[in-house]
């Protein structure tokens, strides 16, 4: 029985894989390019704003809060200029989509941060991207130019009294740059330490002390379509509460990973290991996914997940049940985050891919408060320790306990980015912790991939 | 602290308790107040918050509202029904406000200090047995109260520098740091001289000075002070006490007008450190590094230790004698002193009216750092003007009394610790006259005098400073001096007891002393007693003296003279 894969619905990846469409002004200009910043000049700022309210979009970023709020959320009384801030630094471990969008097509990102500019009145705007993008980097400035030249961005946009400049800022290789406070600082010019909320929110007390807004680059693209479309009509994408199109970055043992676009909630996870993307290897059976990048908590393929939606359905799905999109990931008690689906088939040693991920947040922590700067660490410590034979059987109650004392006490939510893989890979895969110590002696089965 | 008035209390319960808290102040210290210890690192009362250590973590709530009639929802029981905040909050960012509800002893606080003390372990080198800051220590203190016991750590500790020199007076051991960024927060805050920073991240993150810098300024060692665990340490006291041994006293600093207060700790009388000792009027918890050097006089090579006439040593009594022989029936110069207690001063006061000798007065002056370092060198300038040895600001020198020596209008000089050669004094009109010094420390003045009477420093005596603030604060005898001396009190009061045995004075006991003048009804000591002034400073008003042109610059707790004028 062959089922037909659900169809992707390209929005803001359009003109992706287009071998046509090239990064550069004309081209986008000849695609009804910055037509929709026209169509937003013609609007008052308030009323830009109230369509992406309407639209319900979610912020792409991980946390998927709704953007229009955030915007809301603005200290309008204080008379400090406003910022606008592009959070460019996709740095969470099986995320790629961002990079599409800036590399492929950057006057996207442009039109819908000059829009969003315009929207919450910032008179200076920022792309933060991170260090390893320098082709991104290089490709959005010459794309700025030319918005500059064509009059798009910078000085008196589209003939108004409006202006708004745009600059591109460059990380220096942290994952902690990423979140919002932390990218704050780093742009400032200082350590990239998160900043303590209170009383530090970005929309009060954000760039130099001033009102921020701080948006994902799916997010700021998915403005320019809300006002091609209206927010209402946008709203209509997708599922209530779950508006537009997600783009999903698939990697693992899957025939063809990739990035996908599809509409919030067409597709289950199942349909799209299995059809959109190809299947497992063949011989193989799926052993764990991650869902949205690797701070997410993983899903055993056996697992069944049973409870109520919001809307008070209830639901029992097995792994491949689960509907992509923001809610239905929450409802199985993990998230859809940065969109990162992370698929490993029964050839990946559990313990060596927890050590992965292990290593890589004690790499990244920046080290200000104590929890997730110690157990990071530590947790790094016992998981390479397992996998080089020195595993004890008391090793996974420990790392679970570490893991425990990090979760919500930490100043940002690399506490519980750190924490949730540990919690959920120790707690579902216990056996395979268990049975690391019993036989630590044990040859590495030579098709397993070397993961650290 | 000054209290706060009633206007400000606010009421919270706190641990289920309604207690009165003043508006807005942090968890932390709300909790204190009323005797319940939120454990902390990083926060410190007199720096911004940083937030980091997460030590301090408590559970806060808010009595929940409808959301749509504001009324408030009542448990079942009718009590308000409390919104916990699903996550533990830290104490130092989260400010009282009214009707706010804190538990600081709960479960599940404790586990969080538990995990927190744990993990701050783990890559600590344990090394207490050799580490200075033991027995003061903060990790060693919540350790005692919220540790394991035993550790569930069998990986490898991390590897850091062991012996860094951040400056002249500090040396770093990288791997006891908890990275609470203290230092770093008071460099930039309070010493605005930036120079600490971190460098490499996560459990690697290491202090240490920006390049080409050092931490060399005058205030580096308060960074040692509010290090909460031994990895910073004074250069000076490195390894040289265990802390437990120390003898503590409550003194003042003589650097300055500044009047920073000090705890003074010795053993077996002698001075091993000075620390600043918090007071939120003066000095917050900060002084100078100069100030902590100022013990080493004490046992210098330049000190006096025996009473000589002549250059020939005498016991004391004798060259009391002798000295009250050469001013007898002379016409005296008294060289009062800034540099004196204000129980000297009035002594001296009093010794200037018996003989009706003329009065010198000079002042010691230097840069202003607009910090705890006054220009004001001397702690009690303000006492002389208080107790009538001038009525004008001194000068930075001794010139009229070198005029009114070079006219012959005198024959014999008593001299307090000034260096009359130093204050412009020719040696060719002091050997015309006859010279009595008293003071601690040899100087030209010393080396001319006839008689020389040696004192005790202000770590070996008890008494009293003004300082620019016109609060008279006191300090304590600290240690013993040395063999055979006694005060500059005692010493004033023998000579002023020959010189005229039939005049009432008061004896050298220092609440005496006191007595004596506080009954004046137009002097501003009026009914001011020594045994208040140890209890706690007093404030003086000081409008008297705001004709006079006070070298001091605005500086911590001290407003500009423009200021205080309007």
């Amino acid at each position: 029985m062959t089922v037909q894969p659900p169809k992707e619905r390209r929005i803001i990846l359009k003109h992706a894989d287009d071998p046509n469409y090239s990064n550069r002004i004309g081209c986008y200009l000849r695609e009804g390019g910055y037509e929709n910043l026209k169509k937003a000049f013609g609007m008052k700022p308030e009323e830009v704003a109230e369509e992406v309210l309407k639209s319900g979009v979610r912020g792409r970023g991980g946390a998927g809060f709704p953007a229009g709020m955030k915007w809301k959320f603005l200290d309008r009384k204080s008379g400090k200029p406003i910022y606008l801030i592009c959070n460019a630094d996709e740095s969470e471990p099986g995320t790629f989509k961002d990079r599409q969008i800036m590399y492929k097509d950057p006057h996207q990102l442009i039109e819908g941060m000059m829009i969003a500019a315009y929207a919450i009145g910032a008179k200076q705007a920022f792309i933060y991207i991170r260090a390893e993008f320098h082709e991104g980097a290089h490709i959005l400035n010459r794309a700025i130019v030319e918005a500059k030249a064509g009059g798009y961005c910078g000085d008196r946009i589209l003939g108004s009294e409006y202006s708004c400049d745009l600059v591109v800022h460059r990380g220096a290789g942290a994952y902690i740059c990423g979140e919002e406070t932390g990218l704050i600082e780093s742009l400032e010019g200082k350590r990239p330490n998160p900043r303590i909320k209170p009383p530090y929110f970005p929309a009060v007390l954000g760039l130099y002390q001033c009102p921020t807004i701080v948006n994902n680059v799916e997010t700021l693209c998915n403005v320019r379509h809300i006002i091609e479309m209206g927010g209402e009509e946008f709203s209509k994408i997708g599922k209530p509460n779950n508006t537009g199109t997600r783009i999903w970055c698939v990697s693992g043992q899957v025939m063809k990973p990739g990035y996908y676009e599809f509409e919030c909630g067409a597709l289950t996870l199942g349909q799209m290991i299995f059809d959109v993307c190809g299947g497992l290897r063949p011989g193989r059976t799926l052993k764990a996914v991650i869902p949205g990048g690797s701070s997410a908590k993983v899903l055993r393929a056996d697992e069944r997940f049973t409870g109520s939606l919001k809307d008070g359905t209830a639901f029992d799905w097995g792994l491949e049940d689960i509907p992509l999109d923001f809610d239905g990931p929450m409802a199985a008690g993990t998230m859809s985050g940065s969109g990162g689906i992370i698929v490993m088939d029964d050839t990946v040693d559990i313990v060596q891919a927890m050590a992965n991920i292990n290593a890589f947040y004690a790499h990244e922590s920046c080290g200000q408060c104590t929890p997730c700067r110690e157990g990071s660490l530590w947790m790094r410590k016992i998981t390479q320790r397992m996998c080089s034979g020195g595993a004890r059987e008391e090793d996974a109650d420990l790392l679970l306990s570490v893991a425990n004392q990090i979760e919500g006490r930490t100043i940002c939510a690399f506490g519980e980015a750190a924490a949730w893989p540990t919690q959920s890979f120790v707690t579902k895969f216990r056996d395979d912790f268990i049975k690391k110590a019993t036989d630590s002696t044990q040859e590495r089965n030579p098709q397993t991939l070397q993961l650290i | 602290m000054i209290s706060p008035s009633q206007d400000d209390l606010i009421t919270i319960t706190l641990n289920g308790v309604e207690v009165e808290v003043p508006n807005g102040i942090n968890a932390v210290e709300a909790a204190a107040l009323h005797g319940h210890e939120v454990p902390h690192y990083c926060y410190h009362p007199k720096l911004s918050v940083a937030g980091n250590c997460r030590m301090c973590l408590v559970e806060m709530g808010t009595p929940m509202r409808d959301r749509a009639t504001g009324e408030a929802i009542l448990e079942e029981d009718g009590s308000a029904k409390i919104g916990w905040v699903p996550k533990p909050v830290i104490g130092c960012a989260t400010n009282v406000s009214s009707g706010m509800h804190l538990r600081t002893e709960s479960d599940l606080v404790n586990e969080c200090r538990e995990g927190i003390m744990e993990f701050l372990l783990v890559n600590h080198p344990l090394d207490c047995p050799i580490c200075d800051q033991a027995g003061e220590c903060r990790l060693q203190e919540f350790a005692t109260d919220y540790g394991r016991g035993y550790s569930r750590y069998v990986e490898r500790k991390n590897v850091k520098p062991k012996r860094t020199r951040l400056g002249p007076r500090v040396t770093l051991d990288d791997e006891r740091c908890i990275l609470c960024s203290r230092c770093i927060r008071f460099s930039q805050e309070v010493a605005k001289d930036d120079v600490l920073g971190f460098v490499d991240r996560g459990s690697f993150s290491t202090l240490t000075c920006f390049p080409g810098k050092e931490l060399s300024n005058n205030y580096s060692l308060n960074t040692v002070d509010i290090c909460p665990v031994g990895a910073l340490t004074s250069t000076d006291f490195r390894f040289k006490m265990r802390v437990w041994f120390l003898k503590e006293t409550n003194s003042i600093c003589t650097e300055s007008s500044a009047g920073c207060n000090t705890i003074v700790s010795s053993r077996e009388g002698i001075i091993q450190r000075i620390t600043p000792r918090r007071n939120d009027l003066v000095n917050d918890t900060w002084m100078t590094d100069s100030g902590r050097e100022l013990y080493k006089s004490v046992r210098s090579d330049t000190r006096i230790l025996r009473p000589s006439v002549r250059g020939k040593d005498l016991p004391l009594l004798e060259a009391i004698s002798e000295a009250v022989d050469t001013l007898r029936g002379k016409k005296i110069g008294v060289i009062a002193s800034c540099h004196s207690t204000l129980e000297e001063q009035i002594l001296t006061k009093r010794l200037i009216e018996l003989t009706q000798a003329q009065t010198f007065l000079r002042g010691h002056f230097g840069e202003d750092d607009g910090i705890l370092l006054s220009a004001d060198r001397s702690p009690n300038l303000r006492g002389a003007l208080v107790t009538g040895l001038s009525d004008q600001y001194p000068e930075d020198n001794l010139s009229g009394l070198n005029d009114t020596l070079s006219r012959g209008e005198l024959d014999a000089l008593l001299v307090l610790n000034e260096d009359l050669l130093m204050s412009g004094v020719s040696e060719e009109h002091l050997q015309k006259v006859a010279l009595v010094y008293l003071g601690t420390e040899t100087n030209s003045s010393a080396r001319l005098a006839d008689i020389v009477l040696p004192g005790l420093s202000v770590f070996e005596k008890s008494g009293t400073f003004i300082n620019r603030s016109f609060l008279i604060q006191a300090f304590e005898k600290s240690v013993p001096g040395p063999t055979g001396l006694q005060s500059q009190v005692a010493v004033l009061a023998e000579i002023i007891q020959q010189l005229s045995p039939e005049a009432s004075i008061p004896s050298s006991d220092l609440d005496d002393i006191w007595n004596s003048i506080n009954n004046a009804q137009d002097s501003v000591l009026y009914s001011i007693r020594y045994s208040d002034v140890k209890k706690a400073a007093v404030q003086l008003d000081g409008s008297d003296w705001s004709h006079l042109n006070f070298v001091e610059q605005q500086a911590l707790h001290y407003p500009a003279p423009i200021l205080r004028s309007k």
